[in-house]
């Protein structure tokens, strides 16, 4: 697959196996913009499968941070996505808020929660961080139920604008699978910019060895927090993207199913990869439309598909590339 | 002059001390050996100088500072780095970018640095690089620089951890146990990589099994039994020590040991 000599070709440290962009991984990509195409130029109920990818995929990416990368367990992130997507949803219904500025504003919020929170939380480690942080999510679910006069229970929002600036405003469903396709484009370049730092490094290291880390002068819970509140962030935007991609949230939109069918995603794309959380988002997106057609088996088909993976693939789709690689160097 | 003093450490694990009052002082520029059979209080030793395990009493100075109740990673951040006997390498990196983690102490920057890269973050983001790669022709693992670090078979691995201890650029390096588990000719070549980190100026730290090696490179040894210190003076002093080789033969007409 590499040829040998345009790896050694290239400064030290530039080439990196499979931490870095593999050619595997580069092609998945390019499956996936393939994908959006064919889903632009097919239309129909094709392209609203696809605008709810790029929404996961964005919840993903800093998912991946946080589980990935740093190597910590939550199941609670959709309390953010929850965060996001009412904080959107009441700014521009009740107040007439511009989308933009409402988006921003939920993801201020959700990022101080989620310090404010991860600040305690954090300290747990293993199963405990991930029941703790599962409760997080279910405590955000039950408010989003009960509070009924800011959140309207289980009626939810309805009418919310779609994404836009000022009077432009994005009403085709084309153009907005465009605009998150675009988005999703940026902040998975934030997500590489962060990762391929000192600061990536570290978080990169935690995972790896808490101990190593810290005798080498890395602040563990510190940057742990950090992954943590970027992962609300990218959580909390795609819970605004919701928002205005469908015009409508209730509760149900980010209950717990949220936490498992990201966390589906995030093991089928490759956890701790890079491009994972896209792949990862895409792929169990359209199979959830193949497997919808097994009616109640539904979440038995979704179960088979992610045990598999664990099974055959413990890294992911997007690591097949290294596991290939590797046999063939053994043969 | 001293660059490390420890006064009367002691580290009791409920009634057991594993520990108990322990004095020593660690000349700069030194390579200094700690050494003691198996479960003589060695790594509990290193855990407390380190900042991993909290004292029970005594203290600890290091360059002039009281370093007792400081967490782990100001001590580093002072230039105290230690390594781990159970190798504590970042799986899923590769060796390269192990070392890279390394330079974290001698670099600086987060997220905001990450996201906008001004001049001097991308500056210092190809000195990293260079570092890494320096360090890794030092040990001598250039070749396996893109490898995953988790398949360096293992005296490999030992080696890495010294290679990613030294890109933090410490005064003093602690080095728990390197040959454990190294065989003839790898414990050779890190005896000389031992050497020639100190010859170029970092005082050294050693915690070791290894007798022989110890008396061959160390400038001066302490030793350990049952959690106190029983000796201390230069490789043939302790070569010649009644209750060093009571301890490590286990001679039992030995009083007073």
């Amino acid at each position: 697959m590499t040829s040998p000599a345009i790896t050694s070709a290239k400064p030290p440290g530039a080439a990196k196996f499979a931490s870095r962009f593999d050619r595997f991984q580069v092609s998945l990509l390019v499956v996936a913009v393939l994908l959006t195409c064919g889903a632009l130029a097919y239309g129909g109920f094709l392209l609203t499968v696809m605008q709810l990818a790029m929404i996961y995929a964005i919840f993903c990416i800093g998912l991946n941070f946080f589980m990935g990368y740093t190597g910590q367990a939550s199941f609670g992130q959709n309390a953010f996505a929850c965060i996001g997507g009412y904080g959107s949803a009441i700014l521009c219904v009740q107040y007439g808020w511009d989308p933009l500025p409402a988006l921003i504003a939920s993801m201020v919020v959700a990022g101080l929660f989620a310090l404010v929170i991860g600040y305690p939380t954090l300290r747990l480690r293993g199963h405990y961080l991930a029941m703790a942080t599962f409760s997080l999510g279910l405590i955000t679910y039950d408010i989003s139920i009960h509070w009924t006069s800011v959140t309207q229970g289980y009626m939810g929002y309805a009418g919310i604008p779609p994404l836009g600036i000022g009077s432009f405003t994005i009403e085709s469903e084309h153009w907005k699978l465009v605009a998150l396709a675009v988005l999703v484009a940026f902040g998975f370049w934030l997500s590489l910019r962060m990762r391929d730092s000192r600061f990536g490094r570290g978080l990169r290291a935690i995972s790896g060895s808490e101990n190593g880390a810290a005798a080498l002068g890395v602040r563990v819970s510190r940057y742990k927090l950090i992954a943590f509140v970027i992962a609300a962030l990218y959580a909390s935007a795609a819970g605004s993207l919701f928002a205005y991609t469908i015009g409508f949230i209730s509760p149900e939109v980010f209950g717990p199913q949220m936490a498992v069918m990201t966390f589906t995603m995030l093991f089928v794309g490759g956890v701790g990869t890079i491009v994972g959380p896209i792949i990862g988002a895409i792929v169990t997106s359209l199979l959830q439309e193949v497997v919808r057609g097994s009616g109640h088996f539904q979440d038995i088909a979704y179960a088979v598909v992610l045990l598999v993976t664990l099974i055959y693939a413990p890294k992911g789709l997007s690591a097949l590339g290294t596991l290939f690689r590797r046999k063939k160097g053994e043969a | 002059m001293s660059l490390l003093k420890v006064k009367g450490l002691t580290k009791r694990f409920g009634g057991l001390a594993a520990n108990n009052d322990i004095s020593l002082e660690v000349p700069q520029g030194s390579l200094f050996a700690v050494i003691g059979p198996n479960g003589a209080g060695k790594t509990t030793f290193f855990n407390m100088v380190s900042g991993f395990l909290s004292s029970t009493a005594g203290s600890i100075e290091f360059d002039g500072r009281d370093v007792t109740k400081v967490p782990q990673y100001d001590i580093a951040a002072m230039g105290l780095v230690r390594t781990f006997q159970l190798v504590q390498l970042f799986k899923g990196m590769s060796v390269a970018e192990n070392v890279e983690v390394g330079c974290h102490l001698a670099t600086r920057g987060g997220v905001a640095a990450s996201l906008f890269r001004p001049s001097w973050f991308r500056k210092q983001e190809v000195e990293v690089r260079e570092r890494a790669h320096e360090l890794l022709e030092f040990v001598g693992l250039s070749a396996q620089a893109e490898l995953d670090s988790e398949l360096l078979p293992y005296g490999q691995q030992r080696l890495l951890e010294v290679a990613r201890a030294l890109a933090a650029k410490p005064k003093l390096l602690l080095l728990d146990e390197p040959a454990a588990g190294l065989n003839t000719q790898e414990t050779e070549g890190l005896a000389h990589i031992i050497q020639k980190i100190n010859a170029q100026g970092t005082t050294v730290l050693l915690i070791e099994h290894d007798v022989a090696l110890v008396t061959r490179i160390a400038h001066r040894i302490a030793v350990l039994d049952f959690g106190k210190k029983i000796a201390e003076g230069t490789p043939d002093e302790i070569k010649a020590h009644p209750e060093v080789i009571a301890a490590y033969l286990g001679v039992e007409e030995v009083e007073n040991a």
